[in-house]
């Protein structure tokens, strides 16, 4: 009955709209403009985008910050005060914050990481000293300890040198640290933003109801590709902005280059991305092979410090990592103002990684 | 012109071991609501996605308006409303902007603001997804399947786990689609909803359709006109169903729990006769019931097992 009633009412309603007509790219812009709005209302996206790096670089940036004559820490323990009268006649005594200290208190001190050298006295007259080699500092505190006490003890230096401390923007921790980060953004961001993302649709069976439309699945793969373009151009904008602001950065290479290789760099960990959700079904599967693939990168790409410091054996495998690439693209050109051509094998790097990856994906992605 | 929806000797096996689909045929006309009735597990996910064109088949073709899905799919796409029994559409985008992003996908989709009001979510326009109860969930799921103005509407258990007044109105919403001229195909193990909704339907066990018609047909035809289910004091045995049987206008019989239900004709011309029966016998009748058969009792007539057995 009530359906019979209905049925003029549809009649005049289907005359009285004319049919809209869709172009060519009506699809690609809505999954792009929606794809937009769901990571601008997602809150853990704007934490892990936006406020993560930065915490990371102010809480970094503080703890690496240029001490004023980075004061070595050093324990003392003499009962007979030899040694601090010693330390505080030598030339170089404003280097050094001595402590003196129990033996006990001192080597617990000292493991802590509280110190950086344990000097003691042997009672005959000369030093012992308890370092840790594997420790920068503490191979640079038992250097410098020795030549202030071999220098107050009345040694000679047969040249005469001068030492300037280096704290200019462009040398330092936080200039080092900046490019890293940024390039360890490009990573966690297309890894989780494209790898997790897609999964997280193919669980929903989201992925297979789009296909059952006319849907173009380019435009799909394409629209995510340029969110993350787009958001790329924030993320890398937004830190460099406050690296500058807070750190008096210096930014040597042009805009159009870091944009260049920023773009690139997030293009190709959309790639890799692509590719680890290509076949995953279940979002925990996809959390561990992207921890799994990300892993070796957070390790040897040199983010937090150089990769120099990994055997010279290896320097090869850990400059065809993708992330390294992008880190020293991105170093060489903010911090030195490297042209982006002298850059290409580097660039190359990332161009395949990129390409294979996402021709692959293409082949082996499933959407059910 | 050819069926709207055809499909010939359907098979699929999962992994080459589990048979979801053994060897189906159906032909559905254009203007008709069909319907694939069956429990759960036997096979009518896997063969209405077989038939939208999202799985492919072990073996078997299939034709929607005499196209094979090999030939132009995104042409045949533009046909096509689907909603599939399970997606979670994204929480985080509105009613309008999921609508409208489905209907970009299309060449002529209708507006959206129609849509809106006619699956009743104008009120619910900007809310988001993530906050929409279950029936306008599903209302909405339509709703993008709907947008795209289809000539077919590929429904897979739509009313499942919603409350009856959710249920109604979505009836009414396809109810009014197959009025406007279209052709739909769904599934359910609601018998009712079969029985209320469907031109024709199907009833799918164990991937094999075992009987096929109009509700009124399948029921006349397999389920008797009307059921008696009654129960007795002291035992019942093989013996004594048989009896039962012998009654008059008794077409079959059967037992369930301890109830014996009959299978009847003209029910007037069996009640007296089993009154007597329970009598002669010198048991006590301790339940008598009457009723219209049902779906149901088609169902349990063909396969011994009720559609609803968890
Ligand atoms: N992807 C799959 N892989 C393996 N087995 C499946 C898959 N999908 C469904 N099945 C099995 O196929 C049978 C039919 O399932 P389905 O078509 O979903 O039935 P229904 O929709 O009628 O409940 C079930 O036994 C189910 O377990
Ligand atoms: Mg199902």
């Amino acid at each position: 009955m009530t359906v019979a009633q209905q049925t003029p009412a549809i009649t005049t309603r289907s005359t009285a709209t004319p049919p809209r007509r869709n172009g060519r790219w009506s699809g690609y812009w809505h999954l792009l403009m929606a794809r937009m709005l769901e990571l601008k209302r997602e809150p853990e996206v704007v934490f892990w985008v936006f406020a993560f790096p930065l915490l990371l670089a102010v809480g970094l940036g503080i703890a690496f910050r240029n001490k004023p004559a980075d004061a070595v820490s050093v324990a003392i323990v003499d009962p007979a005060g030899n040694l601090q009268v010693m330390l505080a006649n030598s030339p170089q005594h404003d280097l050094f914050r001595p402590h003196v200290l129990p033996q006990q208190e001192a080597e617990t001190g000292f493991r802590l990481g509280k110190y950086d050298l344990v000097v003691a006295s042997d009672g005959k007259g000369g030093f012992a000293y308890r370092y840790d080699p594997a420790r920068p500092e503490s191979v640079l505190a038992k250097t410098e300890v020795n030549d202030a006490l071999q220098a107050a003890a009345g040694r000679k230096d047969a040249v005469a040198t001068t030492a300037t401390a280096s704290s200019e923007p462009g040398s330092r921790y936080i200039d080092f640290l900046i490019p890293g980060l940024l390039g360890m953004n490009l990573m966690n961001s297309g890894m989780w933003g494209i790898g997790f993302a897609l999964v997280d649709m193919r669980q929903r069976k989201l992925l297979k109801r789009f296909i059952g439309t006319p849907m173009r699945r380019g435009d799909f793969l394409l629209a995510i590709m340029t969110s993350r373009l787009v958001l790329m151009v924030l993320e890398v904008g937004l830190l460099l902005v406050f690296g500058i602001l807070l750190f008096h950065m210096r930014v040597l290479g042009s805009l159009a280059a870091i944009a260049l290789i920023a773009g690139l760099g997030s293009l190709t960990f959309g790639g890799i991305g692509l590719l680890t959700a290509s076949r995953a079904q279940k979002i925990e599967s996809i959390s561990g092979l992207i921890n799994l693939v990300m892993m070796p990168m957070w390790i040897f790409s040199g983010v937090f410090f150089s990769y120099e410091r990994f055997p010279a054996v290896i320097h090869p495998l850990i400059k065809a990592l993708p992330l390294t690439a992008l880190n020293d693209a991105l170093r060489a050109c903010i911090l030195e103002g490297t042209p982006i051509l002298h850059q290409w094998p580097r660039l190359l790097v990332m161009i395949l990684w990129g390409g294979i990856s996402f021709v692959l994906a293409l082949k082996w992605f499933r959407w059910t | 012109m050819a069926a709207a929806i055809q499909c010939r000797d359907l098979r699929k096996t999962y992994d080459s071991k589990v048979e979801a689909v053994r060897g189906l045929n159906l032909e559905i006309q254009a203007g008709e609501c069909f319907g694939l009735l069956g429990p759960n597990g036997a096979g009518k996910t896997t063969t209405i996605e077989i038939l939208e064109g999202l799985l492919a088949p072990t073996s078997g073709e299939v034709f929607i308006f005499g196209h094979t899905w090999h030939e132009n799919e995104r042409e045949m796409r533009e046909w096509l409303g689907i909603s599939l029994q399970e997606t979670r559409l994204s929480e985080k985008l509105s009613v309008r902007e999921t609508i409208e992003l489905f209907a970009s996908f299309y060449r002529e989709p209708r507006s959206s603001d129609e849509v809106l009001e006619e699956l009743q979510l104008t009120e619910k326009a900007d809310a988001w997804v993530g906050k929409l109860s279950g029936g306008q969930r599903q209302r909405l799921a339509v709703a993008t399947a709907l947008v795209c103005n289809p000539k077919i509407l590929f429904l897979d258990e739509p009313t499942t786990g919603l409350d009856p007044q959710s249920r109604r109105q979505l009836w009414d919403i396809i109810r009014q689609f197959q009025q406007d001229g279209g052709t739909v195909l769904l599934t359910t193990h609601y018998m009712d909803e079969a029985e209320r909704l469907c031109d024709r339907l199907a009833i799918v066990d164990h991937g094999q359709i075992i009987a096929e018609g109009s509700p009124a047909d399948l029921i006349e035809r397999l389920g008797g006109h009307h059921v008696v289910e009654f129960s007795t004091s002291g035992n019942s045995d093989g013996a004594s169903l048989q009896a039962w049987r012998g009654l008059p206008s008794v077409e079959s019989v059967r037992e369930d729990s301890g109830v014996i239900a009959l299978n009847v004709k003209e029910p007037h011309l069996t009640i007296p006769a089993l009154l007597e029966a329970v009598g002669q016998r010198g048991s006590e009748l301790q339940h008598l019931t009457t009723r219209q058969a049902s779906l149901e009792d088609v169902f349990v007539r063909l396969t011994g097992r009720h559609l609803r057995d968890e």
